[in-house]
């Protein structure tokens, strides 16, 4: 019960439930793998305002992270958000449906322990090697389905940020100028550290730096990211047939995840302020 | 921009999602009402082109994308891989054999 019940301990206990998954381990487990699974013990899902920010309550406790640090969030929207995906589970807690929550857990938590440069350094990385970047030559079909969708993202990004991207069919990949990726990252640096976290969450999902910017500016829809950022499978399922328990799980978890990461990006980037303008008579 | 559709259209379908994932009382959801006044909030504005209500629905059609994949994956994930592995005696059952009996436990 390592994230509602608060007791002084700071290392999170393993839960009697979970089987063999221990928090820290000399049995050489992951670190920070909580259990997969668990039965729904609270019958009420509450936020509540706190000093940092807004909390979410399961019956009468406060939810905590892993790492047992009280689960705060900058925003009404995402504590809502956050707070749905608690009551939407049934009989037993499936934390893997739990995106949101998992995004918080990360951001308050940071158990990579990487700061904002090195956050911003890994995503810019990504353009060296991005999906959109490595065309094929053969079959010549893909090539021609790469090129009609794929140049304008590019064209898009590179107009939109004012550099020179490019793709490449050689194995080494597209040859990125360093302006390109100064630009990048000064860009990505006007980001709050939560949104970053959630920038290179979508990054790492659709394995492209480019349609991640293209969605994060809400020139893509979710669907239509997934859907460029997994063109070769599409185009291998259109030919040889979908098998339903891998390639929609799969397009569903992408799905997901990309979802929550640029929601979780959006909402902790976001000041919306109302002003009321005044009824002229 | 991206291309989103109707705004009253997103609505709907988010509205449904939430309804699915909340159950009974989804109407006094946190969820529920929130979404409601943002979207009424947006509609009291005199601008043609505005930016946040633009912003609002992109949020809107992003969120209902991550229900609704959440509960594809979870539906696909109980059809398919949500049985568990299979006990000695079923995997023996596979092949035909069956296991030997030892009323008195091993050894």
């Amino acid at each position: 019960l390592w994230w509602a019940h608060s007791p002084p301990a700071r290392l999170p206990r393993p839960h009697p439930t979970a089987a063999g998954s221990c928090p820290v381990g000399p049995c050489g487990r992951r670190a920070y793998a909580p259990p997969a699974e668990r039965k729904r013990f609270y019958q009420n899902v509450s936020i509540s305002q706190g000093e940092g920010g807004f909390e979410i309550n399961l019956d009468h406790r406060k939810l905590k992270t892993p790492q047992a640090k009280l689960f705060t969030v900058p925003s009404e929207a995402l504590a809502i958000a956050v707070a749905t995906e608690w009551d939407s589970q049934k009989d037993t807690i499936k934390f893997y449906t739990m995106h949101l929550t998992t995004l918080c857990n990360t951001a308050l938590d940071n158990p990579t322990q990487r700061n904002k440069t090195q956050l911003i350094r890994a995503a810019v990385k990504f353009l060296e090697t991005d999906t959109v970047c490595y065309r094929v030559e053969e079959p010549p079909a893909l090539a021609e389905l790469q090129k009609n969708e794929w140049d304008p993202v590019i064209a898009w990004a590179e107009k939109r940020y004012n550099v020179t991207i490019g793709s490449s069919t050689s194995i080494l990949g597209p040859n990125i100028p360093a302006s390109t990726k100064e630009t990048f990252v000064s860009h990505l640096a006007s980001y709050n550290m939560w949104a970053l976290q959630g920038i290179e969450f979508v990054i790492t999902q659709l394995k492209s730096l480019i349609l991640s910017m293209s969605l994060i500016d809400r020139h893509i829809t979710v669907e239509k990211a997934v859907l460029l950022s997994r063109l070769e499978e599409e185009y291998q399922i259109r030919r040889w047939g979908n098998v339903e328990w891998a390639h929609d799980y799969d397009l569903c978890e992408l799905r997901a995840r990309t979802a929550a990461g640029t929601l979780f990006v959006h909402l902790c980037s976001e000041s919306s302020t109302v002003k009321h303008k005044l009824l002229q008579d | 921009m991206a291309a989103l559709g109707a705004p009253l259209r997103t609505l709907r379908a988010l509205l449904r999602e939430l309804r699915h994932a909340a159950g009974r009382s989804y109407r006094d959801s946190p969820a529920y009402r929130h979404v409601l006044a943002a979207f009424r909030a947006d509609r009291v504005t005199s601008e043609k082109l505005c930016r946040a209500q633009e912003e609002l629905h992109f949020q809107a059609a992003t969120y209902l994308c991550l229900l609704r994949s959440v509960r594809e994956h979870e539906a696909l994930h109980r059809e398919y891989h949500g049985r568990g592995e299979r006990s000695p005696q079923e995997v023996a059952g596979l092949v035909g054999f069956r296991l030997p009996q030892q009323p008195g436990g091993k050894g």
